[in-house]
């Protein structure tokens, strides 16, 4: 029993910090089954696309941008399931209940979650860029690509700025439905219905180019942001992302833990 | 040191707890008893911030649960030992809460240690755990910060006999040690052997509560006699309230020393003579919630 009867350790009044918090949500993203294996698919993803772009691509096409923008495909569509997973297995797996016992302020949980996702986004960027670079350099020792390392204008930051969307979007839709697989298929579907009645539906068309997120998103994978581009992103990301976010908040902060 | 004031939570027409009011004090093992359904787990649900109440409060050591800077370093709590990430091993469920609370690492292991998981058992994902281990680790999980109070929710469920043993040293050790403990239970002989006050409580409300020994002074004394129907006809002439039991013993509501004078008077043989306790509680049990099963099974 001497181990209870140790003296108390120090700290016991102050408030975890929102460091901590957001390393704690950090590691409970990567440390379940799902969690680690998504990250591992999201790698292989790179390394695949590179391996592909390598013999299917134009050797010309070889080039350390044209690695880098492919990389954005996997951790686009991956990322946001470990947001997704993040906000949900709280009440999928129950664990709700030890998260919110020792940290009874919800809205602190909240927000380290959402940090650790802007974390794991940048953390992607970093190994896409890492995983570009190696191809380039096979590209253009092996397979005559013209390898050239210009990444060109604000392509880094925006993707960045993509993938953070993505997951932030992904926790959203996960706080606010509080259950994983609805989350996920209402992330995937609900989009994509809005996306194919905006192209068929003539009326739509226009508040489409507004309201569709993966129209509004694709300047800036591409690197440039012309005219309105800023405008409609923000109208796109308000209702796609900050509603469901403010919507989910307000669950999060109501919801009786049991 | 736990203190519950008229918690009250009501979810449409249905009250599921009303008007709760009980104190737990340090260097005590407080049992809270009720069956299935009376309430136990919403009210406890209610202490630790998880639940608003829809009436009345709760504090831990004069301060409401949310308002804790550091919660888990002041009290631990286990509301429900599956409410885990199957997933996750059973160190790593530990690990975690030791990140957040900012404890050192290596009290995991100790914890480990403290709760006889071994290492094996410690790298096994809690997937593969049986409920007792469960238990085990989330008893772990509870102790973890270093806290003065405990908040148990049935601990004891899937526990095995000799853990049940075990988990009552814990609880008692930590108790005598000054820290405050509230553990429920709906099964008696569970918290009889560990609980020094006891909280009863039966469709919502609290129906008795005081200590072991008050609860179980007005329980009488069993009397066993080589002719029961003498022996109850000198007692019920003596004016002790008696009751037979369904082995043809008889329960006295009276000392000892009366129902000897009474039986030696008689001229009546004694083949038994005890305070009623073996079972008291169980009586007083089933007596206070009678019928409040039945209701809640058919909720």
């Amino acid at each position: 029993m001497s181990v209870i009867a140790a003296p108390r350790l120090a700290g016991a009044d102050t408030r975890p910090s929102i460091v901590r918090l957001t390393a704690v949500e950090l590691r409970k993203m990567t440390d379940t089954r799902a969690g680690f294996w998504l990250l591992v698919t999201i790698g292989l993803g790179y390394v695949a696309l590179a391996v592909i772009m390598l013999f299917a691509a134009d050797p010309a096409d070889l080039t350390f941008r044209s690695f880098f923008q492919m990389m954005m495909i996997p951790s686009g569509v991956l990322l946001p399931v470990l947001g997704i997973l993040a906000a949900t297995s709280e009440w999928t797996q129950r664990t709700a209940l030890n998260t919110f016992a020792l940290v009874p302020e919800r809205s602190r949980v909240a927000v380290a979650k959402l940090l650790a996702a802007v974390a794991l986004a940048a953390a992607s960027v970093g190994v896409s860029l890492a995983v570009a670079a190696a191809g380039n350099v096979v590209g253009s020792a092996l397979f005559d690509g013209a390898g050239t390392w210009n990444l060109g204008g604000a392509i880094l930051p925006l993707s960045l700025l993509a993938q953070v969307i993505n997951i932030v979007m992904g926790v959203a839709f996960g706080m606010l439905l509080m259950n994983s697989a609805l989350a996920i298929v209402v992330y995937f579907m609900l989009p994509t219905v809005w996306g194919v009645l905006g192209e068929m539906v003539k009326a739509l068309q226009t508040p489409a180019q507004w309201l569709d997120l993966g129209v509004t998103m694709q300047p800036l994978l591409e690197g440039s942001m012309p005219g309105q581009a800023w405008a409609k992103l923000a109208t796109a990301s308000a209702v796609w992302v900050l509603l469901p976010l403010a919507a989910g908040w307000t669950r999060l902060l109501k919801r009786e833990v049991s | 040191m736990i203190s519950v004031e008229h918690l009250t939570k009501r979810y449409g027409a249905h009250t599921a707890v009303d008007g709760v009011t009980f104190t737990c004090e340090p260097g005590t093992v407080t049992g809270f008893l009720g069956p299935n359904g009376a309430g136990k787990s919403t009210t406890m649900r209610m202490i630790c911030g998880l639940t608003p109440p829809s009436g009345g409060s709760a504090t831990v050591h004069g301060v409401p649960y949310r308002r804790l800077p550091n919660p888990g370093r002041q009290v631990g709590v286990l509301l429900d030992a599956s409410a885990q990430h199957p997933g996750r091993t059973g160190r790593e469920v530990l690990g975690l809460a030791a990140q957040t609370m900012g404890v050192d690492r290596q009290r995991v292991g100790e914890l480990l240690d403290l709760v006889g998981l071994n290492a094996t058992a410690a790298k096994r994902r809690v997937r593969a755990y049986s409920l007792g281990m469960r238990q085990r680790l989330g008893i772990a999980l509870a102790m973890l910060g270093d806290p003065r109070v405990l908040i148990l929710d049935e601990p004891a469920n899937g526990l095995d006999p000799e853990g049940i043993f075990w988990m009552r040293g814990v609880l008692r050790d930590f108790a005598d040690r000054g820290g405050t403990v509230l553990l429920s239970s709906h099964l008696l002989r569970e918290v009889e052997a560990v609980a020094d006050r006891l909280v009863v409580i039966g469709g919502g409300r609290v129906v008795a509560a005081g200590t072991k020994d008050e609860l179980l002074a007005g329980s009488g004394v069993r009397v066993r006699g080589l002719e029961p129907d003498k022996l109850e006809w000198a007692l019920t002439t003596a004016g002790v309230p008696v009751t037979r039991t369904a082995d043809g013993a008889i329960v006295a509501q009276a000392d000892a020393e009366t129902v000897g004078r009474v039986a030696s008077a008689a001229a009546a043989v004694l083949l038994e003579l005890r305070p009623a306790d073996d079972g008291g509680l169980e009586q007083l049990f089933l007596t206070l919630t009678a019928g409040q099963t039945v209701k809640e099974a058919v909720k």
